[in-house]
Order: structure tokens, then C-alpha cells, then sequence
């Protein structure tokens, strides 16, 4: 049997959660998917409608509404030896944030944002920012898994899983506790699982000229928007727009950077776009060496023009 | 208050590795090693909560072969105040690293164990979860501002729709992000300085721990190859392939 931990927001379930089924499904055997939140009964409900899915546990608390890893590791170990082979959650911020916690606990290896199922022990990852992929068998009796979203395609919708109320986990004493939050609001799409991504880079000079050149040029592709970390350091924009090794890892079917010179760091979290757009004034830029369609040239000219020659939506 | 920095020998971030011929790993032979850039940045909060009162010694700590002495003295150097190395030959897996620093931990009695989000060889990003799971401390993971006042770390975290603030009773584990701090520059003084400060050795056995692999490695391949290099000469031919070559855009 498979645990997956369900990324949602309560009232919904996130497509994170969808794609990290499909790998599951890939493991061999029944796939249950545990919805740990606090009245969270339209992620349960969510979580029961994808296909291939054989059940839902639902764990149901106050202190689940801001989960923290202790809390949510816990609720996953506390469900865990009803004969779970496997233990797997999308590598989001919060896979990677409880999933050690999980593996350390049962005494086994994790194996870290799988891009492939050879076999039921046996898994692919990237290692060195992608830059090579190691094939890895654990000999553990339980595996520990976080997927990579963009590796699997989302499972469909259309099932009808049965809702199973799970008991909860107390609160762990000594654990963190949240006290605030700071989320970035957005009406476009997450940049997470958008078709397109614009993402802009240290070219774009501020974060003024971030917003003039490429909002406008969003708001016609209905696209997401994203950043190489140059631009999140020099705080044009939040850090949820980071795109790289050690930030969002997308694969959109169309990928277009702006002033981003296409640094290891940054390709590793976009090389897998089905196609890429570079614009960028100097010929030489690394971008260009992975772009389908390569502009050079400056983008304060391309951007004004390029939003110009698309229709209004 | 102590704070004990795990950190870790890697191949240089500018560096682009080249997978084995016969794809048993990648080839780290003469290749420039550094300290994994997230423990930089873990160090140098530590020496800044240091120089700030709040602490009032930095222990560092890296796990591996003898060569990892030449990164505890970049440690020292930054400004720590004493290094340990727990010798071992062989690749160690993030849960032996974690149960090494748990038993580190124990004898140290640290307040505080900050240590880098991930490593940018493995890019696990694992240890610190495994290490607060194994001393049941509190965690907080991806910290871009720490706080340490009255037993208690507040702790600002990215997270993946934006950041989120926790707090921590101490004892407890920090992982770093990216925009914590700028790390310093060690300066050759310091440099000087730091090779006659304490670097002691111990082994995973001294310690209690079985370091033994959970994973083999069956092969080590490169990703598949992107051709790119296609260039447009403007904007309308640009929207013209994207429409009709490419077929992204109506
Ligand atoms: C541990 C570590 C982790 C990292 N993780 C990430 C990560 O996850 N994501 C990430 O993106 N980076 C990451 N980096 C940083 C990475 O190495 C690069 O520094 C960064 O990606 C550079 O961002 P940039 O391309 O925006 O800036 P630059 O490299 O400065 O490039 C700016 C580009 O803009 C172009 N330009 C300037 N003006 C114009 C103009 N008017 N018109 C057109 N083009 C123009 C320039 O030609 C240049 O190519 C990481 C680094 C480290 C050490």
C-alpha cells in the first residue's frame, strides 16, 4: 500500500498532489491518499475525485490549519504502520519540510524529488542542479519519496474514492509554532503548473521596470510570472518567484526569459520547458545555448514591442 | 549560548560536473571543492548572532574524508570559534550525516544547530529535518531572518506562496535560504587566525553511529541533451514560429 501526503489549502486540493499520484500509481499496489487540515473536507473531497485513487484519509484538527513539519510528520507516522510500503509527497516547500522528519523517525533513507519509477525499490533523481540523474535502489522497508511535479503527468479527475476519518495526532509539544504569514497575492496563474511562464532577471534593472514590461506581456499570454534569484535578491520581486535549482522547478509548454543569462542554478529549474525564449542583448548569453528561439537584442525595445504585436485577451 | 554549524565539502558552485564514462558517478577528480554555499551562509548567522551578544561560541562540524579539515578552517576563518571532524571514508547518506550531528549535538549541548537547506551535490535537502526529527527539537526550514531573544528563535521561512514567520523554543534547528545574509569574505588575517584554532577529530564509531548505506547507486546518466541555439532576427518572426512552428500561441 502507499501513503500520499496531500499538498492542499483545505478547501481544495492542489495539482501538486495529482501529479505525485501518478508516481505512485507507478509503485504497485493500492494508493491512499492522506488529507491532513482543519475543516478540510473539500480537499478530502478533492482528493477522493482523482482517478486511481483507492482511498482518503482525512485527519481533521485545529492545529492542522497552519500545519508545521513537526505536526504533519507526526499524523503521518501515526497512520503509517496500518502497512504503508511507501511514503510519498510532491517535492513542494512543504514535502521537503516534513518528509525527512518522517523518514529519520522510521529510521530510513529518503529519496529526494524522483523523476522516474524503474521499480518498486528503485527510483531516478537529479543530482548537481541536473546536471546528471542517479538511478538509486533502497534497501529500506519503507520508502520515503518526494516527486518531482514536472517528472509525472497529473492524474485525472473522475474518481470517487471513499472518505475515511482518520484519528489525529496530538499536537507535538515541542515543535515550532506558526505566527504569520506573508503570502504573495496574485490573480494569474501559479507559476507552479502555468502553460507559460515570463520569468525576468537582473536585465530588467528594478522592480518598477519588472512590473511596466512584463505584466502587460502577462496579462496577454495569461501567463505566470517568475525570476532568476538575481532578481528576487535585489528584491524586485518576492521570493516565491525564484525559479531554479534551490527554487520552483517548472516546465511549462512555453518558457520565455528576460535578462536572465541562463546560470546552472537557473536552467536547472526550467530546461525541461517544452519550449524556450530567451531575449537578452549579449549574443554570447548561456540562455542561448538551451533557447529554441533566441532574440538578442535590448529588452527594453523587444518587450513594448512583442506585447504590442499579441492580441488583447 | 552555543550554536554548533554542520557543514559540508562540495564541488564549487561554478563548477559543471561531468558525468563518468561509465556512468558510475561524476567525475570529481581535480576539481575545485568549496563549502556548500547554504553552510556559508549558516556560518556566518552564527558569527553575526555571535558578534551580536547572542551567542557566545560557534562550534562547526563536517562529516567526511580528512580533506574537510580545509573547510572547517574556512568555517574558522569566517569566525568560528572551534571545528570537529568526524572522519569517514566513503559517501555518507543524509540520515548517517543527520545521526552523526545528533550525536555531536549530544555531547555539544548547542542551543541552536543551523545548518544549510541543501546541499548543491546531492541537492537532498534533508539533514536538517532529519537531525530536529532525531533530537525531537522544533525546526525551521528555509529561514531567510532569524531572531534570537529569551530562549525563543523567531524565524521568517520561504515558502512556496511566499514566507511565513515561526517561532521556536530553544533547543532547536535552523536551515538556511539564500537570502539570510551575505556571507563575509574571510580576510588573510583571519585566514592566519584560524589555522591555530581547535580542529578535533572524531570517528562515527567513537560516537555510537552506524554510518552504513540505506541506497546503492546503480548508474549515474547525463539528462538528455537540449538543442538549442535557434535564433530569431525580431519580434514578428519571433510571434510567427512561436504561432506556427512552435504552435504555443493561437
Ligand atoms: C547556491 C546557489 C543557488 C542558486 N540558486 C539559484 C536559483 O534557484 N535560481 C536562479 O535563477 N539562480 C540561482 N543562483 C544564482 C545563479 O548562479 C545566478 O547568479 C543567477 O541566476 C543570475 O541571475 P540573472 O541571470 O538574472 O543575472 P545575470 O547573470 O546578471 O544576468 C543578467 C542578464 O541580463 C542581460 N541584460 C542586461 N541588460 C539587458 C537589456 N537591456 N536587454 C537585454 N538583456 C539584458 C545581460 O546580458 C545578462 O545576461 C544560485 C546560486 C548559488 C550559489
Amino acid at each position: 500500500m502507499i501513503l500520499v501526503l496531500a499538498e492542499h489549502d483545505h478547501a481544495s486540493i492542489k495539482s501538486a498532489t495529482h501529479h505525485a499520484v501518478t508516481a505512485a500509481a507507478k509503485l504497485g499496489g493500492p494508493v491512499h491518499v492522506l488529507v491532513a487540515g482543519h475543516d478540510a473536507a473539500g480537499a478530502a473531497k478533492g482528493a477522493a475525485s482523482i482517478a486511481g485513487v483507492a482511498k482518503v484519509l482525512h485527519a481533521d484538527a485545529p492545529h492542522l490549519a497552519s500545519p508545521t513539519a513537526e505536526n504533519l510528520a507526526a499524523q503521518v507516522l501515526a497512520v503509517a504502520p496500518s502497512g504503508y510500503t511507501h511514503l510519498v509527497a510532491p517535492a513542494t516547500g512543504q514535502g521537503k519540510n516534513v518528509m525527512p522528519r518522517v523518514a529519520a523517525k522510521l529510521d530510513v533513507a529518503q529519496v529526494s524529488e524522483i523523476t522516474a519509477v524503474v521499480s518498486a525499490d528503485t527510483f531516478v533523481r537529479p543530482i548537481y542542479a541536473g546536471n546528471a540523474f542517479a538511478t538509486v535502489r533502497s534497501g529500506d522497508r519503507v520508502k520515503v519519496l518526494t516527486v518531482r511535479g514536472t517528472a509525472f503527468d497529473a492524474a485525472a479527475g473522475g474518481g470517487a474514492a471513499p472518505v475515511e476519518a482518520v484519528p489525529v495526532a496530538p499536537a507535538v509539544t515541542r515543535g515550532a509554532v506558526v505566527t504569520g504569514q506573508e503570502l504573495t497575492k496574485s490573480e494569474r496563474p501559479e507559476l507552479v503548473g502555468a502553460r507559460i511562464v515570463i520569468s525576468g532577471g537582473r536585465g530588467l534593472g528594478s522592480g518598477e521596470n519588472y512590473r511596466k514590461l512584463l505584466e502587460p506581456l502577462a496579462d496577454r499570454l495569461n501567463a505566470a510570472l517568475g525570476a532568476s534569484r538575481a532578481a528576487v535578491d535585489a528584491g524586485y520581486v518576492p521570493n516565491d518567484y525564484q525559479v531554479g535549482q534551490t527554487g520552483k522547478i517548472v516546465a511549462p509548454e512555453l518558457y520565455i526569459a528576460v535578462g536572465i543569462s541562463g546560470a546552472i542554478q537557473h536552467l536547472a529549474g526550467m530546461k525541461d520547458s517544452k519550449v524556450i525564449v530567451a531575449i537578452n542583448k549579449d549574443a554570447e548569453a548561456p540562455i542561448f545555448q538551451i533557447a529554441d528561439y533566441g532574440l538578442v537584442g535590448d529588452l527594453f525595445e523587444i518587450l513594448p514591442a512583442l506585447t504590442a504585436a499579441l492580441p488583447a485577451r | 549560548m552555543k550554536i554548533l554549524v554542520p557543514i559540508k565539502r562540495v564541488v564549487d558552485f561554478n563548477v559543471k560536473v561531468r558525468v563518468k564514462p561509465d556512468g558510475s558517478g561524476v567525475d570529481t577528480a581535480n576539481v575545485k571543492m568549496s563549502m556548500n554555499p547554504f553552510d556559508e551562509i549558516a556560518v556566518e548567522e552564527a558569527v553575526r548572532l555571535k558578534e551580536r551578544g547572542v551567542a557566545t561560541e560557534v562550534v562547526a562540524v563536517s562529516c567526511g574524508v580528512a580533506a574537510c579539515q580545509e573547510t572547517l578552517r574556512t568555517a574558522l576563518a569566517i569566525g568560528a570559534d572551534r571545528a570537529i571532524l568526524v572522519q569517514a571514508d566513503g559517501e555518507l547518506e543524509p540520515l548517517a550525516v543527520a545521526k552523526l550531528v545528533a550525536a555531536v549535538a549530544k555531547k555539544e549541548a548547542p542551543q541552536l544547530v543551523i545548518l544549510g537547506k541543501q546541499a548543491i551535490d546531492d541537492d537532498a535537502n534533508q539533514v536538517g529535518q532529519m537531525v530536529a526529527a532525531l533530537l525531537d527539537w522544533p525546526q525551521a526550514t528555509f529561514a531567510s531572518k532569524v531572531e534570537v531573544a529569551g530562549g525563543k528563535a523567531t524565524v521568517k521561512r520561504e515558502v512556496d506562496g511566499g514566507l511565513e514567520t515561526v517561532e521556536l523554543e530553544l533547543p532547536a534547528v535552523i536551515t538556511t535560504d539564500l537570502r539570510l545574509n551575505e556571507p563575509r569574505y574571510a580576510t588573510l588575517p583571519n585566514i592566519m587566525k584560524a589555522k591555530k584554532k581547535p580542529l578535533e577529530t572524531l570517528d562515527p564509531a567513537g560516537l555510537g553511529v552506524d554510518v552504513s548505506p540505506r541506497l546503492s547507486t546503480l548508474k549515474v546518466a547525463e539528462p538528455p541533451a537540449r538543442k538549442g541555439g535557434g535564433k530569431v532576427a525580431d519580434v514578428a518572426e519571433l510571434v510567427a514560429k512561436l504561432r506556427n512552428e512552435a504552435k504555443v500561441l493561437p
